[in-house]
């Protein structure tokens, strides 16, 4: 036996502490196979885009509620729906995501590295990289649809990198959870965490390529023949599918990983049945990975019932199989949270909120898609689907927000304080469905997507506005988070090794985490090794 | 104070070769998209009347494209063998095995620069056509998986013949690798050279 409280020597990034000042101080972040730093990396730099693509969007949503005068010039507006989109989906929601699973995961497998440190940390630069020249050339009209030929190009190309770097950093992950885990941790035991981090990681292998491989055939063709794919305007005909349903469900499957361990570690139990929770995440990941990958459109109608054999085969299934799986999947994992949750007296923490509400909210946008996806709601190409993406990218953003919170101590030792994080866990949610809910309302009454220029009957200002409202408040529940994470940097109450309760690896070890994680290697016996050695409470 | 069981640090789980899995199918989903694309325009250029795909005047060289596919045949043979050799500390058999994956990964690159300067497919201006840029896109991205292969042959070689006789995981993940692109290339060589 030995104690698990382990402060193994060695500075982060394995350089001795006399090159912590200056210049070596900000190399070492440069050259970093620390996979707390690397996930640090991807969560700063993701959270700062998120704040910059939020005023986008509230721009955009002042823009159209009175869609007779026009605030932005014309040829502006298209663009900036392309940084909105392509920002909050690559810049914002997958690297953000993966940052934190990246920072986490291999403590909570009692792995001391990432499996390929290094691929995880030219991952990160290749995205940033390509994050920056996606940005510049939108901002120099060379987004899709752009005029700016030149531009248009190099749109197409940062964007193939920035896809790159998202790939090699979910691949390093993805063989880490594989391959890196304590003795004793089989499949079964991995945290509901790691696993789902696992699932959407192979997902991201496998969705991200299928995106490039259009990318590559899109560039080719624009940047000589122009003949085959239709130059700049159908730049988003082509490569749009890796930015809406069902991929950005594949993008935000951690959510419901975390939220499950929130119930868990909140109400101090066991999580009931994980082989279902563990089945219900694959299923939400599975179904949605198939759906981008297949590219399979299902023209169901409201006569399902009426709908001959080969109508059912041809229809009903690919729409069952793509679109009420992840429904399901979604399902299982809520119903069960709730399950643990009523059957014990959870601790109301922030992570426990956010992480419970950003997946409800994911959960409301799956179901939402579900009805988009058919016929004869006739909502395609209608603002319909910007609320659906909404609701998955800000769910997505709540829960992220949730995590950081649960594992700053591990990751900078000092708490965020619970009391003045909770109420910006209840100001994003309605932040959440003030910018979603109306767009699905005015899907419904025909809003077209992607244009300021339109008119419905019904309250069009209204719904806008309150979209934009929405927006704003987003922005100040993100801006007020980043201000308390910066300050408990350096004036946080010292978090201690547990400071939640924790019932996995990570918190058997000091806070902040060592370079090398753990000084020696753990046996585990249990998926909740942690709460084995606990005072047993109801559980 | 808290006290889990503690244990020796576990054996290596095969990073590498799981690595290059995860690697692999990666690379199956950007060329399984890449020829989906392409048979989606192939149906759409013939469902029209007289709908033509393949630009007038073109002739596919089969030659050498099946050549490609024997060569990748012989290339898992001598994977394999360094993988077999490796298992029996046999350096020699090993390093002759690596090399000859090398080379004709490098006779496979010139093959396809064969049909290239064969088929002479304008790329832009007068008779470019969508066949043309989407031919070079999925081929040019097949090569870079090929140099990649080359690259893997070349690491694996100088790591194996500099001392590293135990690293055998790395020979088996470079067969896997190149395994895999002879099935990728099995799918190319039969949608874009055969079915045309």
């Amino acid at each position: 036996m030995t104690t698990i409280d382990t402060h193994a020597a060695g500075a982060a990034g394995g350089v001795t502490a006399s090159t912590s000042a200056g210049v070596s101080s900000v190399a070492d972040w440069f050259t970093t196979t620390d996979h707390k730093r690397i996930g640090r990396l991807f969560i700063s730099v993701s959270l700062v885009a998120l704040l910059g693509v939020i005023v986008i969007a509230a721009l955009l949503g002042i823009e159209r509620i009175d869609a007779g005068s026009a605030m932005l010039g014309v040829n502006s507006i298209p663009q900036l729906f392309a940084l909105y989109r392509v920002g909050l989906t690559f810049v914002v929601l997958v690297p953000l995501l993966l940052g934190i699973a990246i920072s986490v995961v291999p403590l909570q497998l009692g792995a001391r590295s990432l499996t390929f440190p290094r691929l995880a940390a030219a991952g990160f630069w290749t995205w940033f990289i390509g994050a920056v020249l996606v940005a510049i050339s939108i901002a120099a009209n060379g987004g899709p649809g752009g005029g700016n030929s030149k531009f248009v190009g190099l749109f197409l190309v940062s964007h193939i990198v920035l896809l790159v770097g998202l790939t090699a950093a979910a691949g390093s992950l993805a063989t880490t959870v594989l391959t890196t885990r304590a003795p004793g941790m089989n499949m079964r035991r991995v945290p509901v965490f790691s696993w789902s981090a696992l699932i959407g990681a192979l997902g991201l292998v496998l969705v991200l390529p299928a995106v490039i491989g259009a990318l590559v055939f899109t560039y080719i063709d624009y940047r000589y023949g122009r003949v085959g794919f239709g130059g700049n305007q159908a730049i988003d005909g082509w490569i749009g599918f890796g930015s809406t349903q069902p991929a950005t469900f594949v993008y935000a499957v951690p959510v419901f990983g975390f939220a499950a361990e929130m119930i868990a570690v909140a109400s101090g139990r066991r999580l009931p049945m994980r082989g279902v929770i563990f089945t219900g995440i694959g299923l939400v990941a599975v179904s949605s990975t198939l759906g981008t990958v297949l590219q399979q459109s299902a023209n169901v109608s409201r006569n399902i019932g009426r709908a001959s054999l080969g109508g059912w085969l041809s229809d009903v299934v690919p729409y069952a199989f793509f679109y009420l799986l992840p429904v399901l999947g979604g399902f299982i994992v809520i119903a069960l949270g709730a399950l643990a949750m009523r059957g014990g007296k959870p601790r109301i923490i922030a992570p426990l909120v956010f992480g419970v509400l950003g997946a409800l909210m994911v959960f409301v946008g799956i179901v939402a898609n579900a009805l988009y996806q058919i016929s004869d709601a006739q909502l395609a190409g209608t603002v319909f689907e910007e609320g659906v993406w909404i609701y998955i990218v800000y769910g997505a953003v709540l829960s992220a927000l949730g995590a950081v919170t649960y594992w700053g101590p591990k990751l900078w030792g000092r708490l965020i304080p619970n009391k003045q994080v909770l109420p910006l866990a209840a100001l994003g949610f309605v932040a959440t469905v003030l910018s979603s809910l109306p767009y699905l309302i005015a899907g419904f009454a025909k809003q077209p997507a992607n244009t300021s220029e339109f008119d419905y009957g019904g309250p069009q200002n209204l719904w806008n506005g309150l979209s934009a409202a929405g927006h704003v408040a987003m922005f100040i529940t993100v801006a007020a988070f980043v201000g308390l994470a910066a300050r408990s940097f350096s004036k946080g109450q010292a978090a201690g090794d547990d400071p939640w309760d924790g019932q996995t690896l990570e918190w058997a070890t000091s806070s902040p985490a060592p370079y090398a994680n753990f000084a020696d290697v753990h046996i585990v016996a249990s998926p909740e090794p942690l709460l084995d050695l606990k005072p047993r409470r109801d559980r | 104070m808290l006290a889990l069981p503690s244990a020796a640090a576990p054996a290596p789980r095969r990073q590498v070769f799981v690595g290059t899995a995860v690697g692999c199918a990666a690379a199956a989903s950007l060329i399984g998209a890449m020829l989906a694309i392409w048979m989606r325009f192939r149906t759409n250029a013939l469902d029209v009347p007289k709908g033509q795909w393949l630009p007038k005047g073109i002739k596919v060289p089969l030659v050498p494209a099946n050549t490609m596919l024997l060569a990748f045949l012989l290339i898992g043979v001598f994977a394999q063998w360094s993988v077999y050799a490796a298992r029996r500390d046999a350096r020699s058999h090993v390093a002759l095995g690596l090399t000859l994956v090398g080379v004709i990964g490098v006779a496979v690159v010139n093959a396809q620069a064969f049909i290239y300067a064969r088929m002479k497919l304008p790329i832009n201006g007068k008779g470019a056509t969508a066949y043309n840029t989407m031919f070079y896109a999925i081929t040019g991205s097949f090569l870079l998986l090929l140099i990649i292969g080359i690259a893997f042959s070349v690491i694996t070689a100088f790591r194996y013949m500099g001392g590293r006789t135990t690293d055998r995981e790395i020979v088996s993940a470079h067969a896997l690798y190149w395994y895999f692109l002879g099935a990728l290339f099995f799918a190319l060589w039969f949608v874009v050279y055969v079915t045309k």
